[in-house]
């Protein structure tokens, strides 16, 4: 029987069926990090349990973790945090990184980035980008803490399992066209609900095309369309991405599992429960310019208008451009923006500073904004030094950070303060997200970088 | 977090009629850096910046605040949100399902939910109702002209009734989660029933 890829990975998976219940799923790699696991690890204690498979686990700070210096934390709540997954890693036997070493990063960074996701794997982590993973051609979900718990009890979690959707993207993207922008076009096309309730695999020209930076980014994001996982199948820029990588196959190994790696894809005939095709060169590039990132725009487009709207829609749109500090029908293109970021598990890999990079070298930084521009991992940081964009980035103005989940959730010192308006890559422009009151435009590396310039919102087509 | 059995629940509602009310509003981050699982503490998180404001003074025409729902949920009263399209969207926080339950809420109603939190809702012995659009609003009108109207859902039944009008319908949960909350049973001591059948997964993988 023909089978989409998502199918092949869930069915070699499958320990059991609870008869009219979920699939009692395997799962082989759990991340975990400190914000969703001491709850977890103190419901093993509570039943008197080890973790059944330590060897599964891959732990790592990421969110309460500073971006300006990473010797201490000041704040006591998150430094409990941190020193607890620490202390837990150490209890349980679980492999553990460090905040400040170079193994350190965002967690959905740092696994594809040293083959700790492969391909043909189920991962998880309680977090809901973990989705990420998927684009190495896995099955990658976010999970909550009561799931985090089971699988470190057991190494399985229960799911029932999801519908299948194929969203192609045929075509060559136009120029200054990212992975972001692709993703931010499919939301606004179908919403933030439009894939609740399916699996999301990436298909098509375009997706072929992208690197795995691209791909990671595109993954990334299937949560902001309420998809539970997003894969793309793997294919020569995967294994080439992965190999030689610290924890990739090495060898003979490496042989064997490419010939595995490359079984898997949607068979031919297989059937979707749904499919979706979108062409390239429609997608330019966007920003979101309300409080969830379906609510977004082509840059050079107006937001919308209250025509056609029920009451309750208009109450909802209204009540979005109220906190935004926008009219409906308003241009944002020229806007002033307060804080730039780069960064995030969406946007903090090499290509995304090669990017905003490109756009800012020779050229220097607006006074009126303030700039984070936060690797997503120590590697990822390395390689910024190495190939001299720290010198690119500094002679116009900008400070390289350390790497931290920074100001996308306003976990750790990087806070947007009330009222301003921040440009950034990250993932969630929601009402509060990079701190309370703060204002959230998702766009781009090119994006940002020629805002960061100008100090508006500037299509960086006309930079 | 405590685990009460469910059965029939019969309550007055709290409406909270907003879409894609994702867990950052339901529990907004600063809330997760902590390690404490008391459910008082998230309860009292729970819509915490739509509730009050940068003074921490209740929002008073935010619904929660308002006279006729601003009691704390007992036996009977509020045990049920009556919530917007795409309830729980966002991040996978369980903390979301631990401010729900932690505020005293057994059931949410929505036409739709976010496929994270609606398992993390179970897992915290919270059960997702998912009605038709119709339903939906039809409740977000009763509850409107009637604060006091009360909504029944009989669990073993699998039926959500709208007393007021006596319109009713029936809702999906497959029966092995039936069974957990109806006899107040873990997903962890199942699988953890199951290892043998997960070494013979892995020694045949």
């Amino acid at each position: 029987m023909s089978k989409t890829l998502f199918d092949k990975i869930w069915d070699a998976h499958v320990v059991q069926h609870v008869e009219d219940g979920p699939t009692q799923l395997y799962i082989d790699r759990l991340y975990a990090h400190e914000v969703t696991s001491p709850q977890a690890f103190d419901t093993l204690r509570d039943k008197n349990i080890k973790v059944f498979r330590p060897d599964h686990v891959i732990a790592m700070p990421d969110h309460n973790t500073p971006s300006d210096q990473q010797e201490r934390i000041d704040d006591p709540v998150g430094r409990k945090q941190v020193e607890t997954l620490k202390a837990n890693c150490e209890e349980f036997g679980i492999k553990h990184f460090s905040m400040g070493t170079k193994d350190n990063g965002i967690i959905h960074v740092v696994g594809p980035e040293k083959a700790l996701s492969l391909p043909g794997m189920t991962i998880v982590c309680g977090d809901s980008h973990t989705s990420t993973h998927g684009a190495v051609g896995a099955i990658a979900m976010g999970i909550g803490t009561s799931e985090v718990a089971q699988v470190l009890a057991s190494q399985c979690i229960l799911q029932s399992k999801p519908k299948t959707m194929r969203i192609n993207i045929e075509g060559e993207l136009p120029k200054c066209t990212t992975a972001k922008d692709v993703a931010l076009y499919i939301m606004a096309q179908m919403t933030t609900s439009g894939a609740t309730g399916y699996a999301v695999e990436y298909a098509g020209s375009a997706v072929r095309n992208m690197s795995m930076e691209g791909r990671l980014t595109l993954s990334n994001l299937s949560i902001e369309m309420g998809s539970r996982a997003g894969l793309i199948a793997p294919d020569e820029t995967t294994f080439a991405y992965l190999k030689g990588r610290e924890y990739a196959p090495k060898g003979e190994e490496w042989d064997k599992a490419v010939a595995q790696w490359k079984q898997l894809y949607s068979d031919p005939d297989a059937v979707f429960d749904k499919e979706v095709t979108y062409r390239a060169e429609d997608i330019v590039p966007r920003i979101t310019y309300g409080t969830n990132p379906g609510a977004g725009i082509a840059i050079d487009e107006c937001i919308p208008t209250t025509e056609g709207m029920s009451d309750s829609e208009k109450e909802q749109f209204l009540s979005m451009l109220d906190y935004m500090q926008f009219e409906p029908g308003q241009k944002l293109e020229g806007t002033p923006v307060d804080y730039v970021f780069l960064g995030a598990c969406t946007n903090g890999r090499i290509e995304d500073f090669r990017a905003f990079a490109s756009v800012v070298k020779g050229k220097k930084k607006a006074d009126s904004i303030v700039a984070w521009l936060v690797p997503g991992s120590w590697l990822v940081r390395q390689q910024i030094i190495d190939e001299g964009i720290d010198k690119i980035l500094e002679e116009a103005g900008f400070e390289l950070r350390l790497p931290s989940c920074s100001s996308c959730l306003a976990m750790n010192p990087d806070k947007v303060p009330a009222g301003k308006l921040a440009i950034s890559t990250s993932n969630r422009n929601f009402v509060g997200r990079q701190g309370p009151g703060a204002r959230t435009i998702l766009a781009s590396p090119l994006v940002v970088a020629a805002s960061a310039i100008t100090g508006v919102i500037t299509d960086p087509r006309k930079l | 977090m405590a685990k009460e059995k469910f059965d029939i629940i019969q309550s007055t509602c709290i409406p909270i009629e907003i879409d894609n009310n994702n867990t950052d509003n339901i529990i907004p981050a600063r809330y997760l850096a902590f390690t404490t699982r008391d459910p008082k503490f998230y309860g009292d998180a729970f819509m915490h910046d739509l509730r009050y404001d940068a003074n921490n003074e209740p929002i008073a025409d935010f619904v929660m605040n308002k006279p006729e729902y601003s009691e704390a949920p007992r036996k009977g009263i509020h045990e049920i949100i009556v919530g917007g399209q795409n309830w729980g969207s966002g991040s996978s926080r369980e903390h979301a399902a631990w401010a729900i339950a932690g505020y005293g809420v057994r059931v949410v109603i929505s036409n739709s939910f976010a496929d994270i939190h609606r398992n993390n809702l179970l897992n915290c012995f919270v059960l997702p109702v998912v009605v038709s659009r119709e339903f939906q609003l039809e409740l977000f009108k009763t509850i409107a002209d009637n604060p006091q109207a009360e909504v029944k859902v009989d669990v073993p039944n699998q039926t959500v009734t709208n007393l007021s009008t006596g319109h009713s319908e029936h809702f999906d949960i497959n029966s092995y989660k039936k069974y957990c909350l109806m006899n107040a049973y873990d997903d962890i001591d199942f699988l953890l029933s199951n290892t043998d059948k997960i070494e013979k997964f892995e020694a045949e993988k």
